[in-house]
């Protein structure tokens, strides 16, 4: 019997071809278009940033002047343009990374997947939505690839002002071509394709719910996604309103970030922030909630202390919308604005700490099994670690104006995203692989995945908290020669970390083409969530008769 | 080995030995330049005033020690859990899901250390943010792709200048020059006076700042920032453009030179002939610095 059918007949509809991705409303087919999409934001993202770290791997302007005149034909012994496309590089590469990568991943793609089938539902709320939510952030994506290759700041190409576009450099001041209009265009439409999704997300957690599943029941990727979707609807309004007042600052004669017409520049930083915060959130809660299933998966023992840790994800997320300004303390914030900021900061490592302490209690006592998704757990569970503790102390306004937009707070913010959350997808990953394609991939070759990733990506970032306490600037194409020594070795970190996209990638074929069979659940008793009760892959429609949740309490 | 069997000198080897790890940790100067970046270093540079030795105080006593303990001490925990509970030393998991006490400690713990952290940073951050009464004023302007600086005439001044990035072509190692940051002109105060910088920017934004001060302040078009510092040793102090501002971020560095209170009256003369002369500084031809 169905539980959800509105037309007679369609309801065992199963297209196939172009019309079963172009117009999809199966949330797990739109996951896998999401996860592809990710693959691919991912991998350009990760190609800027090789290009950026073999610059920086020497003092001295060496390999822009060549790429700039591969990808723009500009001269080689052209060094402005070589400057102008290392800012577009490290503002493409944030933008991707963020926006077209680890969104993608964890909520387009895990989320989507995963959300439905653990509360026990067919679907999401509203599946077509969901189609769009996709479309908008692919065409965003290509808008953002080609803004690139339109005029930026005079006599260049692209947008080179950092993923936070501040004005008057995003505004005709400083690129008054078309660029930067193509990336308000695309952040339009990348920000109503989260605003959809989230809505899709809280309508579908709050309403879908299998009989029994009350909210203290509920898996807690599915609560992380709860928080992440609330964060999403209530912030990105702000950052929509902040962009486009910038594209009819620059377009339409208005000043709102213009001091001669009695508009002011920090405008922009408080909207952009109110939404810039939460965001960083935004990319951690989802593997938050995948650390917790995978290590309670492998240590076949429940979550410790379940609502501490559902109500911590809460109050990270209420919290995180109230600090936005400890990213400008160097504004001329006045006294008590910044006491307030920092006292406010400090207040989110109380509930991130309980999590990382229960994680370690729900190891502790437990069996444990160290598969591949494991060992990315625990890695992520120390690397996160250590990029909060740096984040306690650029929490501290005193000691963020020796640290501001240095390289400490790109150390902070790569080890929390780059080390955080990059191993929050990667364990996902080889956590579902298995039940979204039905195959095994080879443990040997995941592990060495994960080694060589952590070497590589740890030798990339420590080191550059050396170079941010000695007063190294971000966003710098060339430096002084004292902070050589750790430039190369952040560089040869790099390097390595390069070696371990190729093991990724030769891991996934291998998977594909030996079609090793992974049955309904590879991980065993610990596998608690419903997605382990399903085939792998799982129907095309699962849950026509929605399951009944038994069982006393929470998990 | 010499210290061999003498527990003192062995002792006293380890302790010297531990010492010295902590300072190189701690990022205590070894080979540096005063007021530029130490090659290879690992901590904060050398500061010359009060707030910056409170800063690196704060820093390095008290920040550093508790984030170290943080990351070994959940590093430690996990080795523990994995080598105590794997499934071959553990065969049966336990089902312990909740103990209030533990919940309670790991609250409350982070509570104080964040209340001890709290204490210094905010004593800190007065310091930093209260401008005592200031000896000279100094205008600082913020361009693409270079600093200006405005000397009040009520100072002895009532010039300005700017103070673009020496090209490596006239770099002169042997005078103590530096790739990407020796200046031009640079901006002279006098020493143990308070310096009060008047930050602003002509353009976009860009940021000013002089590690050795533990200064930084954004230059903001349309907004006066300012902030202090009261250098206690002569040299020159160097700092870079702190926040992006286009193709020639990396290329306009700061340079604030401390000389004694009598070289400073007598820069102020030299300099109003010097600066004055031209126009005010502020508007120049484009020559050859601009197409490098």
């Amino acid at each position: 019997m169905d539980a959800i059918s509105t037309e007679a007949g369609a309801h065992h509809d199963h297209p196939t071809g172009l019309r079963r991705y172009l117009f999809s409303t199966n949330h797990k087919d739109i996951g896998t278009l999401y996860l592809i999409l990710a693959v691919v934001g991912g991998l350009i993202g990760f190609l800027m940033s090789m290009a950026i770290r073999a610059e920086l791997a020497h003092p001295g302007i060496s390999v822009f002047p060549g790429l700039s005149a591969l990808l723009h034909g500009t001269d080689p012994t052209n060094i402005d343009a070589a400057k102008n496309l290392y800012n577009v590089f490290i503002t493409a590469h944030g933008v991707l990374m963020i926006f077209f990568f680890v969104m993608p991943a964890l909520m387009g793609g895990f989320a989507n997947w995963f959300v439905p089938i653990m509360i026990g539902a067919p679907d999401m709320a509203f599946p077509r939505l969901n189609n769009i939510s996709f479309w908008l952030l692919a065409v965003a994506l290509v808008l953002v690839v080609l803004s690139t290759f339109a005029e930026g700041a005079p006599g260049s190409l692209g947008f080179g002002g950092g993923w936070v576009f501040y004005p008057p450099l995003s505004s005709n001041t400083g690129h008054p071509g078309p660029a930067m209009d193509y990336v308000i265009l695309s952040l339009h439409l990348a920000g109503a394709s989260s605003i959809l999704g989230s809505i899709n997300f809280i309508t579908t957690i709050f309403n879908m719910r299998a009989p029994g599943m009350t909210l203290h029941k509920m898996p807690l990727f599915a609560w992380g996604m709860l928080v992440t979707a609330f964060l999403l609807v209530l912030t990105l309004p702000v950052l929509a309103g902040a962009i486009t007042m910038l594209l009819t600052d620059r377009n339409f004669g208005t000043t709102f970030y213009d001091p001669a017409g009695g508009g002011d520049p920090i405008l922009f930083q408080h909207l952009f922030w109110f939404f810039g915060h939460p965001e960083v959130y935004v990319l951690i809660l989802p593997a938050f909630g995948i650390i917790s299933h995978i290590v309670s998966t492998f240590s076949r023992k429940p979550v410790f202390g379940y609502l501490g840790m559902a109500y911590a994800m809460v109050s990270i997320g209420f919290l995180g919308c109230i600090v936005w300004a400890h990213h400008m303390y160097t504004v001329g914030l006045s006294l008590n604005a910044q006491r307030y900021f920092v006292f406010a900061t400090m207040v989110i490592a109380v509930p991130t700490g309980i999590k990382i302490f229960s994680w370690i209690a729900t190891m502790w006592g437990g069996s444990i099994s160290f598969r591949a998704p494991m060992w990315w757990a625990i890695g992520f569970i120390f690397v996160f670690t250590l990029g909060g503790v740096t984040g306690v102390v650029l929490a501290n306004a005193s000691a963020d104006r020796q640290l501001h937009e240095t390289y400490y707070v790109v150390a902070h913010f790569h080890y929390t995203m780059s080390l955080g959350a990059v191993f929050g997808v990667f364990a996902g990953f080889y956590y579902w692989f298995p039940k979204m394609t039905g195959y095994m991939y080879n443990e040997t070759l995941s592990k060495l995945h994960f080694v060589t990733l952590f070497i590589g990506i740890n030798l990339v970032f420590f080191p550059q908290h050396f170079l941010g306490l000695a007063g190294m600037p971000r966003r710098y194409i060339d430096y002084p020669d004292a902070f050589a020594l750790w430039n190369y070795w952040s560089s040869v970190g790099a390097a390595i970390a390069a070696i371990s996209v190729l093991v990724f990638f030769y891991t996934v074929a291998e998977a594909f083409l030996r079609k090793r069979a992974a049955g309904n659940n590879p991980w065993g008793v610990g596998a608690t969530t419903l997605e382990w009760t399903l085939s792998s892959p799982p129907p095309f429609h699962q849950f026509e008769t929605l399951p009944r949740i038994t069982g006393s309490g929470h998990h | 080995m010499l210290i061999g069997r003498r527990p003192i000198l062995r002792r006293a080897a380890l302790t010297a030995g531990a010492v010295s790890t902590l300072l190189l940790l701690a990022g205590a100067a070894t080979a540096e330049v005063l007021g530029q970046p130490t090659p290879g270093g690992l901590g904060l540079p050398a500061t010359v005033t009060e707030v910056g030795a409170e800063t690196q105080f704060f820093y390095n006593v008290v920040l550093l020690p508790i984030i170290s303990f943080i990351g070994l001490f959940v590093l430690g925990l996990l080795i523990y859990v994995c080598w105590r509970f794997n499934e071959h030393a553990n065969p049966v998991p336990s089902k312990l899901t909740h103990h209030t006490g533990l919940e309670i400690v790991w609250t409350l713990v982070p509570v104080l250390i964040l209340v001890f952290i709290a204490i210094p940073s905010f004593r800190l951050l007065a310091h930093q943010v209260e401008i005592p009464e200031p000896k000279v004023t100094i205008k600082v302007t913020g361009n693409q792709w270079y600093w200006s600086y405005a000397y009040p005439e009520d100072q002895g001044g009532g010039f300005s200048f700017d103070q673009f990035l020496k090209p490596e072509a006239e770099l002169k190692p042997e005078n103590g020059d530096v790739r990407l940051l020796s200046v031009d002109n640079e901006a002279v105060v006098p020493v143990g006076e308070v310096v009060k910088l008047q930050v602003i920017a002509s353009d976009v934004i860009h940021s000013y700042t002089i590690p050795a001060f533990t200064i930084r302040i954004d230059a903001v078009p349309g907004r006066l920032n300012e902030t202090w510092f009261k250098a206690e040793k002569e040299g020159l102090f160097y700092g870079q453009c702190s926040k992006i501002c286009g193709k020639d971020h990396a290329f306009m560095p700061a340079a604030i030179r401390v000389v004694s209170k009598e070289k400073y009256a007598e820069w102020l003369v030299e300099a109003k002939k010097k600066f004055a002369k031209a126009d005010d500084g502020r508007m120049r031809v484009a020559d050859e610095r601009d197409a490098r």
